[in-house]
This record gives structure tokens, C-alpha cells and sequence, in this order.
């Protein structure tokens, strides 16, 4: 591996933050889900991508970023590279259930990818992390199928205009880094456009069998990746780091 | 044949008195969710053991539930779903067959009247020493 520390740290940060922030709004159904089989599933998956932001926090703690309680309270908005789709409020459960399949099935791919990085510490979570996003692409998929092809007729119009909504903001996660050319040479990554190749593939895959139209004419929502965030952001941060700021030295 | 409505305590732990059974009206199928038991294996090539149920729409959905409310505690090797209406217990008011096999008088049918029998051979060899 011959490469910059910046392009990796900014590959590390963009999964990071998606993780974190993703994490906070799924927790956010936490006690509100629609029936409490669901409501324990879907906590739990929010619970594991805290996890995983924690261990990519602590990877850029070894490349010498703060420590992971740090870096995942205390910096400003314009400093996270989450994308705009984990940002937005959770909606509706149509709204949170179309963004969970499409945020972890590129989850899921772009974790393939890394399975064979050149940095090794990065290919080793890829490949510890593999059992926990197979399940959090199952439950997506379950339930958006059901819903979409074995539901009734709104259940159907609700997965789709879900889609709709949530497709540009999907294509935000793919935004392209300045990195990209050193990232792909050294082996770190394959790159956005190639993991935006294969999530399209299995995307179309999964909306065959549940009989919904990926949108054709979307425009990518992108600026997150360099630090431009919706307005939903800054709230959300708010809120998650209110506890932390009371008392930033305390041990938890 | 009996059937297990559900194990489910939300389920089973109201008993709602016959006179309101005209305010509830039947549920169309697809808003009625399906009772599930779960079991679990917890050791490689070791016995299902049941663990509890979850309210699905599918078999598939009652297992994407039953393996993070049941299976993330702990190590789980397998994991089976059956649809609660497929059980097919014995009925309360047959559970006196097991009478016999518990009367005082033949004790030696059961497990646990083998189980103190080297504590008798030690009285025994000790009564025949001090005879």
C-alpha cells in the first residue's frame, strides 16, 4: 500500500460518520415501532451500526485523529462526511424502511469491496462485519418485498413513493471523493462509481421481486462527502451530543 | 384436536369476557399477523429448545425477528420458526395420564429413585459391618 494517510482518513470518515449517523436516526424508532418484534429489530440493527462507527472511529484514532468519543461529538457540522440520505428525519416507517435497504445494501457492497483492501485493519472489520450487514439487508429486504409485492395496495404505493424520495439521496452515498484515482491504485478501494456499478445491480435485483420502479431521472444529492449538509444535520447533532457536552471529560 | 392459541403472553394473558366479544370485529387477513414459536439451537448438533414466540406476517419475517430478539444473546447454531397452529398439545383434561407413572408405589419407573442409590448401598454396606 503506497498512499496518502488524508485519502484514507477521508475514506474512513465518510463510513464513519454514514455509521453514526444512521446509527442515531434508526435509534430514533427506538419505543415507536410499529409492533414490538420490529421495534426490538430494528433498534438492534441501529445499536450494531454504532458499533461499526466505533470501530472505524477507533481505525482513525490509529492514524492519529482524536479518540473516537472525539471524533464523533465534538467536531462541527461542516467536519462530517456523512451523505445526505442518513441525515434526514426518520419520516414515516415507509421512509425509514426504503432508506434502510438502500443504505445497507451499499453498506453491504462497499464492505465487499474492502474485504480485499491493501490496508489490512480496514479488510479485517470488512470481514468481521459481514455477518451483522447480511442480517440488516435481510430484514430490509423482507420487508420491503412483502410490502411491496405482498401487501395491499397501499402498502405498495407507500414502498414507492418512498423509493422516489429516497433514491437521490441515495446516489449522495456515491459521491465521488478527490481521492478516488490514489485509493483505486494503491488497493485500498475500488472506488464510488464501482460500488454505485454493483448496488445498482442488486438494487434492480431486489425491485423485480417486489414489483417497484427505481426512479430513471434522478439528480444525486451530493455535497455531504465535502462537509455541505441538509438542515437536518445540525439538529440531530444537537440533540446526540447534548449529554457529551454537559461534560466532555467524564468517564462513561 | 386441540390447538395452542398462542403462547404469546400478550396473547394469552387477557381473558376477555364473552359479552364484548361483539366489539371486536375479525381482523381482514392481511391485519392479522400470524403467532410463531421460536426455538433455537444453542450448541452445534445439540437439540431446538424453545425459547419463546414472535407475530409475523410470514415465516420469513417471523425468523428475521426471532434471530435478533432470540438469538443475539448468545451463541445460536440454528434457529426454526412453526406456526403456533401447527402444535398439537395434550388437553389440560387429559393431563391426568401421568398419574400412574408418579404414584407412590412404583417410584422405581422414575428417574429420580435411581439417583440416591449409592448413598442406600453405602447405608446398607455400613448396617452389614456393624451387624
Amino acid at each position: 500500500m503506497n498512499m496518502s494517510t488524508d485519502a484514507l482518513k477521508d475514506l474512513l470518515y465518510r463510513i464513519a460518520d454514514d455509521a453514526l449517523i444512521i446509527a442515531h436516526r434508526n435509534s430514533e424508532w427506538t419505543g415507536l415501532g410499529p409492533i414490538i418484534e420490529e421495534d426490538i429489530a430494528f433498534s438492534s440493527i441501529a445499536q450494531d451500526k454504532m458499533g461499526h462507527a466505533l470501530a472505524l472511529y477507533t481505525l482513525l484514532h490509529e492514524l492519529g485523529e482524536p479518540v473516537p468519543d472525539i471524533a464523533a461529538f465534538m467536531r462541527n457540522e461542516s467536519q462530517y462526511r456523512c451523505c445526505h440520505l442518513a441525515e434526514y428525519p426518520i419520516g414515516e416507517y415507509d421512509f425509514s424502511l426504503i432508506r434502510h435497504l438502500l443504505f445497507d445494501l451499499a453498506e453491504q457492497v462497499r464492505y465487499r469491496l474492502l474485504e480485499n483492501s491493501t490496508y489490512e485493519p480496514l479488510a479485517k472489520l470488512a470481514r468481521k462485519l459481514r455477518g451483522e450487514i447480511r442480517y440488516h439487508v435481510f430484514h430490509a429486504h423482507s420487508f420491503v418485498v412483502k410490502l411491496a409485492a405482498n401487501g395491499t395496495e397501499e402498502s405498495k404505493a407507500r414502498m414507492q413513493s418512498a423509493l422516489n424520495e429516497c433514491y437521490p439521496l441515495a446516489l449522495g452515498i456515491f459521491e465521488p471523493s478527490r481521492y478516488e484515482a490514489e485509493l483505486a491504485a494503491s488497493g485500498v478501494f475500488a472506488g464510488e462509481s464501482e460500488l454505485q456499478r454493483q448496488w445498482h445491480e442488486e438494487l434492480a435485483a431486489i425491485c423485480e421481486k417486489a414489483d417497484i420502479d427505481i426512479p430513471t431521472d434522478s439528480t444525486p444529492s451530493y455535497g455531504g462527502r465535502y462537509g455541505s449538509h441538509t438542515e437536518h444535520l445540525q439538529p440531530l447533532l444537537d440533540e446526540m451530543t447534548e449529554v457529551f457536552r454537559l461534560e466532555t471529560a467524564a468517564d462513561w | 384436536m386441540q390447538h395452542i392459541i398462542s403462547l404469546d403472553p400478550r396473547v394469552t394473558r387477557e381473558h376477555i369476557p364473552a359479552e364484548f366479544d361483539t366489539l371486536l370485529t375479525p381482523k381482514g387477513e392481511l391485519d392479522q399477523l400470524q403467532s410463531y414459536e421460536v426455538f433455537q439451537q444453542g450448541k452445534s448438533g445439540g437439540r431446538y429448545t424453545h425459547v419463546g414466540s414472535v407475530r409475523a406476517s410470514t415465516p420469513e419475517i417471523a425468523l428475521v425477528f426471532a434471530k435478533e430478539i432470540y438469538g443475539r444473546r448468545g451463541p445460536t447454531f440454528g434457529l426454526w420458526v412453526v406456526q403456533t397452529d401447527n402444535i398439537h398439545p395434550l388437553a389440560p383434561a387429559d393431563i391426568d395420564v401421568f398419574e400412574t407413572a408418579s404414584s407412590a408405589d412404583k417410584d422405581y419407573r422414575e428417574v429420580v429413585a435411581y439417583a440416591r442409590v449409592r448413598d442406600k448401598i453405602e447405608t446398607f454396606k455400613k448396617s452389614e459391618q456393624s451387624a
